[in-house]
């Protein structure tokens, strides 16, 4: 038999299923009795998505766990950007680089002095981890953010790109627009539910660790800092939400 | 490549780096078996509660993290209805098994990975090794997982000539001190700052000389030292701590990116998971990604979570290959009782407000599942290998570890109830011993029920136990008792007997005219 086969077929004895023989241990089972799931938790905020009351809740999660957070127009965000950018020290060669998604909002890199590099990853042609690794910083989208738990989720579509160019370089700059903020973990999760199959990463504040004395230490091997932009929804950037 | 790996049979590394008569960090040589080593839990116990400063930093460290989880769970105005949620899916996952594992199979195979089913450790080493081969890699990242410690994979592939590279920090730290973690989530809870400034010292190779015991550095040497190594891995291995079987999905829930960077860079991917991490659905994922950040490090969620369903075209590896373990699983979920012990999520939150964990440390549990929900898993999960047939096996005595308090069933996210398990696990283990050797427990309770099925015998032995008054101290207790009942005083004070027992006094006082 299959080795499938085989702990598929424990599997029935376990439960009890005739026919299925018995488990290593020669045990047969009891058929576990139907359970009902009860969902009486929350499945929504108090504060609808977008909210004031909401992007508040995520500004002070963000800030709690250390992040940079700017609260922004969409209009003066380049400006911002740009600043934030250009103070960054170069990792290799002389001048500060920043990577970016292929399908990164342009607008957002209008006000980028003229000294700074930016690398556009594309699926045609990928970086290699070691290229990433020489840039000062990244910048992406955002797909959803939860306000509860301070939370942005990336999902891998072309404004935020393949999860290397978010992990490898040391800063992450990461613009989440104000409609995308909902309250609760199960708002998100059903946000994200329309395309399980993208890869997803889940941020919340920078890479940390409590492993020596339950002492805790940010930025490990993920971005050691992280700078979250806020722009308010009515000038936003025109990106399709899907 | 000058890592030491703590791989068994080439501790040379060790010799040749650290001067005579400096020892070998690891107090625990690496076990045959990751679920049964050592002694026996109370021998294993009253080893470890010499050590006072073991205490201390166990102490410390279980406060800090119990009142971090008390603190982000009294927030969560939902959190019992969470837990209703979260157990009940448990159960209705192991009610499916079969299918729920059939169609896990059939969504990961569509998105272009790999599954492979494991009837116990040595196949899934097995597939691991040949995976590993097959990419030409001596060398392999790992994320950290209970499961390829519980098969011993690590040791299985130095074994085998693969290294395998631990790139969470306290399993960094447990790996170079060639030690057994201690703790499901923080493995190396057992050593203080300056112990791990020594062993990154002397073990790292790359360690800056004037390395400090300052977390922030020693966290920061280990970033370099594993910097490289992401850059250039080949291979990755991984656990999960949830796969949703509607759509194919794996869950890594981390906090350091070391997960996020074996889960991206790395061209092949293998994820071990036993069979019992599954949930029904995606939006399951709310329910599970509540209660486990919370109930574990104590944080509202945890810095990074990775979700990835097969391949990704153009992101992240393009070989992925998953491994279903059963090793032991089925024979816990033929147990009625038991079963429930397959919905635990491994958040440890049971450790850390146990007061028994707390005082005896991980290690002595003799399992890389140690504490509460050690107690009533490591026993079952070895079952067909003799795990609870009395005397005969040192993992018969977990479920005694315990002074069924109950804290462990309180802060449970899936609310396992521990206890009974407990309780039902110790019958089983008496059931065991049945008919065999001596036992004086069983020898005194046979005596008992003989004294006590007879009054006039009763009040004999009421006597002669006030006798035992003369063996106690002057603060009321006996420490110290002569045998049979030694047993009990090895481990617990005996109150003094009085002077006279009930009945008597009910007799004089009755003669003596005293109101009823």
């Amino acid at each position: 038999m299959s080795a499938r086969e085989d702990v598929l077929q424990r599997i029935r004895a376990a439960l009890g299923q005739p026919g299925a023989g018995t488990t290593p241990a020669g045990r047969v089972g009891t058929a576990p009795a139907a359970v009902e799931v009860p969902r009486e938790y929350r499945t929504a905020g108090d504060d609808a998505p977008g909210s004031e009351a909401v992007v508040e809740q995520l500004v002070d999660r963000l800030e709690d766990y250390r992040a940079h957070v700017h609260r922004v127009t969409a209009d003066e965000l380049p400006a911002v950007v740009a600043r934030l950018v250009g103070e960054l020290a170069p990792v290799s060669g002389a001048r500060p680089s920043v990577v970016v998604p292929p399908g990164l909002e342009p607008r957002w890199l209008d006000a980028l002095p003229s000294d700074v590099v930016v690398h556009r990853d594309s699926p045609d042609a990928p970086m290699t981890a070691v290229q990433l690794d020489e840039m000062s910083a990244v910048l992406t989208a955002a797909r959803v953010a939860c306000s509860e738990t301070g939370t942005i989720v990336l999902d891998g579509e072309p404004d935020q790109g393949r999860r290397a160019i978010s992990l490898v370089p040391d800063v992450h700059l990461c613009v989440v627009r104000t409609d995308q903020v909902v309250q609760t973990v199960p708002e998100m999760v059903r946000r994200l539910a329309d395309h399980p199959e993208r890869p997803q990463t889940w941020i919340s504040g920078p890479s940390a660790t409590s492993d020596i004395e339950l002492d805790r230490v940010e930025g490990v091997h993920g971005p050691r800092t992280l700078h979250v932009f806020l722009p308010t929804i009515d000038d936003a950037t025109g990106i399709d939400d899907n | 490549m000058s890592t030491f790996l703590g791989i068994p049979g080439i501790r040379r590394r060790s010799d040749d780096a650290a001067p005579e008569g400096s020892d070998p960090f690891g107090p625990v040589p690496h076990p045959d078996e990751p679920l049964r080593w050592g002694e026996p839990f109370p021998a294993a116990a009253k080893q470890t509660l010499q050590d006072d400063q073991l205490r201390r930093k166990l102490g410390h460290a279980t406060r800090t993290i119990r009142a971090k989880r008390a603190s982000v769970v009294g927030e969560v105005p939902d959190w019992e209805a969470l837990r209703d949620t979260g157990s009940a899916i448990k159960e209705q996952v192991m009610a499916n098994l079969p299918d729920l594992l059939a169609r896990l199979e059939e969504n990961v195979t569509a998105r272009g990975g790999v599954v492979h089913w494991a009837r116990d450790a040595a196949e899934a080493n097995r597939i691991v090794t040949e995976i590993a081969r097959a990419q030409g890699a001596d060398e392999v990242v790992k994320v950290k997982s209970m499961a390829t410690q519980e098969i011993g994979l690590n040791e299985h592939l130095a074994a085998e000539g693969i290294a395998a590279i631990e790139t969470d920090l306290a399993e960094l730290i447990v790996q170079l001190a060639d030690d057994m973690p201690s703790h499901i989530l923080v493995p190396a809870i057992h050593r203080n700052r300056a112990e791990i400034r020594d062993i990154f010292r002397r073990r790292m190779g790359d360690a800056p000389e004037d390395l400090s015991d300052v977390p922030r550095e020693l966290a920061m040497a280990a970033r370099a030292h594993l910097r490289r190594k992401f850059l250039s891995a080949k291979v990755a291995v991984s656990g999960a701590n949830f796969g949703v079987a509607d759509t194919g999905t794996l869950a890594v829930v981390e906090s350091e990116g070391n997960g996020r960077m074996c889960l991206t860079l790395p061209e092949t991917l293998v994820t071990v998971m036993g069979i019992e991490k599954l949930i029904p659905t995606y939006e399951d994922l709310e329910v599970f990604l509540q209660l486990l950040p919370r109930s574990s490090t104590g944080e509202r969620m945890n810095p990074y979570t990775s979700l990835w369903t097969g391949v990704t075209p153009g992101d992240g590896p393009q070989e992925f290959h998953l491994v279903l373990l059963d090793n032991g699983r089925t024979d816990v979920l033929a147990d009625e009782v038991g079963r429930s012990a397959l919905h635990c999520i491994r958040c440890s939150a049971c450790l850390n407000v146990c007061p028994v964990y707390e005082r005896v440390g991980g290690h002595a549990y003799g399992s890389v599942y140690p504490g509460p929900i050690g107690a009533i898993l490591t026993p079952q999960l070895t079952a067909s290998s003799g795990g609870m047939s009395g005397a005969d096996d040192v993992n018969a005595s977990l479920p005694y570890a315990s002074t069924l308090c109950g804290a462990c069933y309180d802060v449970c996210p899936v609310k396992i109830d521990i206890p009974s398990i407990l309780v039902d696990l110790r019958a089983r283990e008496v059931d065991a011993d049945r008919g065999r050797a001596v036992d004086p427990w069983r020898a005194a309770m046979k005596a008992a029920s003989w004294v006590m099925s007879d009054g006039d015998r009763f009040g004999l032995a009421g006597r002669a136990a006030t006798l035992g008054h003369v063996v106690g101290g002057r603060d009321g207790v006996v420490s110290k008792a002569p045998p049979p009942a030694s047993a009990w005083t090895r481990s617990r004070d005996l109150p003094v007997p009085p002077q006279q027992t009930f009945r008597r006094w009910m007799a004089e006082h009755e003669k003596d005219g005293g109101e009823r």
